[in-house]
């Protein structure tokens, strides 16, 4: 994974990176609300940077596969790891540019712990005229102990 | 076939003739605008998988934990019914290796088809 931008120390300035996180967050969040399905499974917002995409899902009753123990279903955790996969190739572009998952390869490491929101964290790590290539990580927590790992290319759409 | 879990409820899926898996459409599956979300293709592909290594074995005791799962996007998915079927490539004790693929008017012609491998804890 890539490190977060380096903030600049003044005061300005991190007021200023501050003030646009909070515009991306507004943006996205409405960009996010008319996307139905990310609604129906209550995947939001986290943080981005110039290459990569951070997303949540809450735990919820409606995301168990396995009722036994309330471990939620490895689709649901592919669905936010496709969505987070495909902000990285958004924020990479700089635009809202059409794309589609060409393919994506999820291993579930282990089960998420039942009642822990998930994060998503994907990153493009490469992006060619009209593919873009991706790999992340889901965690139930601690990033340094993934529920799963993803890679995956989309194809830009928009691409002539 | 067996009961289906809260996550396909929520999809709206249901099991059809021939041990097929229905995933009526529903706005609630909408990615971008016209199309359906790619994940909630993957959540049907991989309970198709999940349903057929089950209804396979003898033992209903195994629990199966899905390990990798790989999906190919072939088509855009409309804003129709999408069917899903599963064949086991192997049956194991320890593992089931799994193709599926999910289409929507036309069986020839897949929307997705997903490869995967499913851990069998005995």
């Amino acid at each position: 994974m890539t490190d977060e931008p380096k903030r600049v120390l003044d005061d300005d300035a991190s007021q200023r990176v501050l003030d646009d996180d909070a515009r991306m967050r507004r943006f996205v969040d409405r960009f996010m609300q008319a996307v139905p399905h990310l609604q129906a499974l209550g995947i939001g917002y986290v943080r981005s940077g110039p290459n990569w995409a951070e997303l949540t899902m809450p735990y919820a009753a409606h995301l168990v596969a396995y009722p036994e123990t309330g471990t939620i279903a490895s689709g649901a955790i592919f669905s936010l790891m496709d969505s987070a996969a495909g902000f990285s190739v958004f924020t990479t572009m700089g635009r809202f540019e059409p794309h589609a998952t060409l393919d994506l390869r999820c291993d579930y490491l282990r089960p998420a712990k039942p009642g822990q929101a998930v994060f998503g964290r994907a990153e493009c790590y490469k992006m060619t005229r009209k593919v873009a290539f991706v790999r992340g990580i889901a965690h139930d927590g601690d990033p340094d102990h993934p529920v799963a790992h993803v890679t995956g290319t989309f194809m830009l759409t928009g691409a002539s | 076939m067996s009961a289906l879990p809260p996550y396909a409820l929520m999809l709206g899926i249901r099991v059809g003739e021939d041990a097929v898996l229905v995933m009526p459409f529903s706005p609630h599956l909408i990615g971008s605008p016209g199309r359906l979300h790619g994940g909630a293709v993957a959540g049907l592909l991989e309970l198709a998988a999940n349903l057929a290594v089950r209804d396979a074995l003898a033992e209903k005791s195994v629990v199966l934990k899905p390990v990798t799962v790989t999906v190919d996007y072939l088509r855009e998915g409309a804003m129709v019914d999408t069917f899903a079927r599963a064949h086991i490539n192997r049956l194991g004790r320890r593992v089931a290796n799994v193709r599926v693929e999910a289409w929507q008017t036309d069986a020839g012609k897949p929307i997705a088809a997903a490869q995967l491998n499913i851990i069998l804890e005995r």
